[in-house]
């Protein structure tokens, strides 16, 4: 379970990195969104990844191991709208460059090659 | 029930930009001077309660001078506290000075050329008191996204292909590091089970060598992000390109966000990895000294390759960040106490230039900033900005003489503030080290500095001489009051503190044995007490 969310956080993280070295803005937004996706799902894990146990608890009287830890999923949560409000800023200022420079290259202008 | 009163003073720097930016939503541009008002209104009531807070620590109101305010009435490791201190009030104070400043240079101008300029304002002085006032990472986070989403929109200001293009960037590098903080935050979560600062720091020596090294690992992340907020080289290519693109008002404010990461990291660094964090202490001191010495160095060549003023005060930024990241390294009272007033006075001295940087290219190129006004002033409306304020007779005299005066003090020159700051640096450096004695690594940050006053006096004389003295076009600028007044302000700032530079430093002195005794920090933290309810339960 862990691993293979630790191998889907590696390659969402490394394509994500990929991606933002590209020269065309909307692969760098693209890169951007897979690279939240690998920072969400890596602060779910590290609430220890835990299936089909409640985060929170009606008594106090419990053995805390046998629950999933709330607090990770509330960051995430925070997260994500976060970071879903910035990209979505991005995209309007990614959209004026190319109404501006006519082009969707990040320098705002073609490379000379 | 009034001392119960004192502690919402807390939260106020955080609520008062907040409100006074959702009402100035609803005005529209017609009402400028409304809008003007309400935001100058709100950035004075700002820097009244944070002298107000000042007030209340100086008098001993709040034992060890930490005032701790519990949001929703949780206590500390569960619920949100906002912690004061002095260092915190110290940068309080200094936020709405910047922002004053800047608000009233843009009154001519700024001011009109877009639609919530003032808001954005409003809102990055609201994110700007939130990361000095809170007390956990994860407020940390949503404090920092707050000033960047609202310095996004200001660095596009005045909305033209460049500012398009430098924003681009300003916004990947920023989300970028803020996925780094998120990963950071995580770690240290995932290490000591807390965010609050406090509880960290009361966990990191019981931990088990594992987690110490998850601890670590997930400092350096985090202050991977901060150092890229405060250049710290090779994290610092964004900075230059963003700074001399933005509108003047918005980059002094710029300048002050660099020195959101460097109060970020002395606050957590001198928190969690003190001299009580057992084998963590000092952890990372040599790798901030070193990389804060090199990018002097890269301050150092970008300074002598300037041509253009804008660039000139981004490199100066860049100095600036590293020899205080590299100072703040040393982890001795005195030390830091000297880079606190460096970072006041540097600070000041860099936004004013910022300012000033456009009164001067109208000097040396007058026709290019009509060009530049009459492309900009689409949003301007019925009302031309050229009427606004009174122009002032003797404008290139004045903007020669705050040229020299930001120069003085950048370059670290007697009898200015900047030459106290230096002084006080080398002071410390050589008095300070009864028991480490000062090494290489001290020797090597002094001379730094001090090639780097030179290469700064090198630089703003070479373009001082071609801008004033040997340019043929040189011309008197036109020049409003309202722009001249603040940069006036803010120098005159500065030489208050050369005049009152005892008080300043005996009071950053205790600010900086606080920061280093942190223990009055954390108990006072983690012992807040939650207010009784009405049926006296908790």
């Amino acid at each position: 379970m862990e691993a293979v969310l630790a191998i889907s956080i590696g390659v969402l993280f490394g394509s994500g990195v990929w991606l933002v070295l590209r020269p065309r803005t909307f692969q760098v937004i693209t890169g951007l969104l897979l690279l939240s996706y690998a920072v969400n799902l890596f602060i779910f894990l590290m609430g220890h990844a835990k299936l089909n146990q409640a985060p929170i608890t009606p008594t106090a009287d419990i053995d805390p191991a046998q629950f999933a830890d709330p607090i990770p999923q509330a960051l995430v949560l925070t997260a994500i709208v976060i970071g879903f409000a910035s990209t979505g800023l991005y995209l309007v200022v990614m959209l004026a460059s190319r109404g501006l420079t006519g082009t969707d290259h990040v320098d705002g202008r073609e490379s000379s090659t | 029930m009034i001392e119960q009163l004192y502690s919402h003073l807390i939260i106020l720097p955080i609520l008062v930009p907040m409100l006074s930016g959702a009402l100035l939503i609803l005005f529209s541009q017609r009402n400028f001077s409304l809008k003007f008002g309400i935001s100058v209104l709100s950035t004075a009531l700002q820097f009244a309660i944070a002298a107000c807070l000042l007030l209340l620590i100086e008098r001993g109101h709040w034992q060890n001078g930490v005032g701790v305010y519990l949001a929703a009435n949780w206590i500390a490791p569960f619920g949100i506290a906002l912690v004061v201190d002095r260092l915190a009030v110290l940068m309080l104070l200094l936020t709405p000075v910047l922002g004053l400043g800047a608000i009233w240079y843009s009154w001519v101008r700024w001011g009109r050329v877009g639609v919530h300029y003032f808001s954005l304002f409003q809102f990055l002085l609201m994110g700007l008191n939130g990361a000095f006032l809170t007390g956990d990472l994860f407020n940390l986070f949503v404090f920092f996204e707050v000033m960047l989403a609202a310095s996004y929109g200001l660095v596009l200001h005045g909305y033209n292909s460049a500012r398009v293009r430098a924003g681009m960037q300003y916004i990947v590098v920023n989300l970028l590091c803020s996925s780094l903080f998120l990963i950071g935050v995580a770690l240290i979560y995932a290490a000591t089970g807390t965010l609050n600062m406090a509880d960290i720091a009361a966990r990191t020596p019981a931990l088990a060598t594992p987690d110490r090294h998850l601890l670590h690992v997930g400092t350096t992340i985090l202050v991977v992000a901060f150092l890229t907020k405060s250049a710290l080289w090779p994290l610092c290519f964004w900075l230059p390109t963003t700074y001399s693109t933005a509108s003047p008002p918005v980059a002094a404010m710029l300048v002050l966000l660099t020195k959101v990461g460097i109060y970020t990291i002395l606050r957590l660094w001198s928190l969690v990895f003190s001299v009580d964090a057992g084998s963590s202490a000092g952890f990372g001191a040599s790798v901030l000294l070193w990389s804060g010495i090199v990018t002097i160095g890269f301050g150092i060549v970008g300074l002598i390759a300037s041509q253009d003023p804008g660039r000139i005060g981004s490199y100066s930024a860049i100095v600036s960040s590293g020899t205080l990241l590299s100072i703040i390294s040393f982890g001795q009272t005195l030390t830091t106490s000297a880079a606190l007033f460096y970072m006041l006075s540097s600070t000041l001295a860099v936004a004013a230039f910022m300012l000033l940087v456009e009164l001067i290219e109208r000097i040396r190129n007058p026709a290019a900033a009509m060009l530049a006004l009459t492309m900009e002033a689409f949003a301007i409306g019925d009302e031309p900005g050229e009427s606004a304020g009174v122009a002032i007779p003797g404008a290139l005299a004045f903007v020669g003489l705050a040229f020299v005066f930001c120069a003085m003090i950048m370059a670290g020159m007697p009898p200015l503030s900047g030459f106290l700051a230096k002084f006080g640096i080398f002071h410390a450096l050589m008095e300070g080290h009864e028991e480490t004695s000062m090494g290489y690594a001290g020797w090597t940050l002094v001379t730094v500095i001090v090639v780097s006053g030179f290469a700064a006096i090198i630089s703003f004389m070479r373009f001082g001489v071609r801008t004033f003295w040997a340019s043929p076009i040189a011309k008197a600028p036109r020049l409003q009051v309202t722009e001249a007044a603040p940069i006036f302000a803010l120098v005159m700032i500065c030489v208050f503190f050369t005049v009152q530079a005892g008080p300043l430093k005996r009071y950053l002195d205790r600010a900086a044995a606080s920061l280093h005794a942190p223990q009055g920090y954390i108990h006072q933290v983690l012992s807040h007490a939650a207010v009784p309810g009405p049926g006296g339960a908790p």
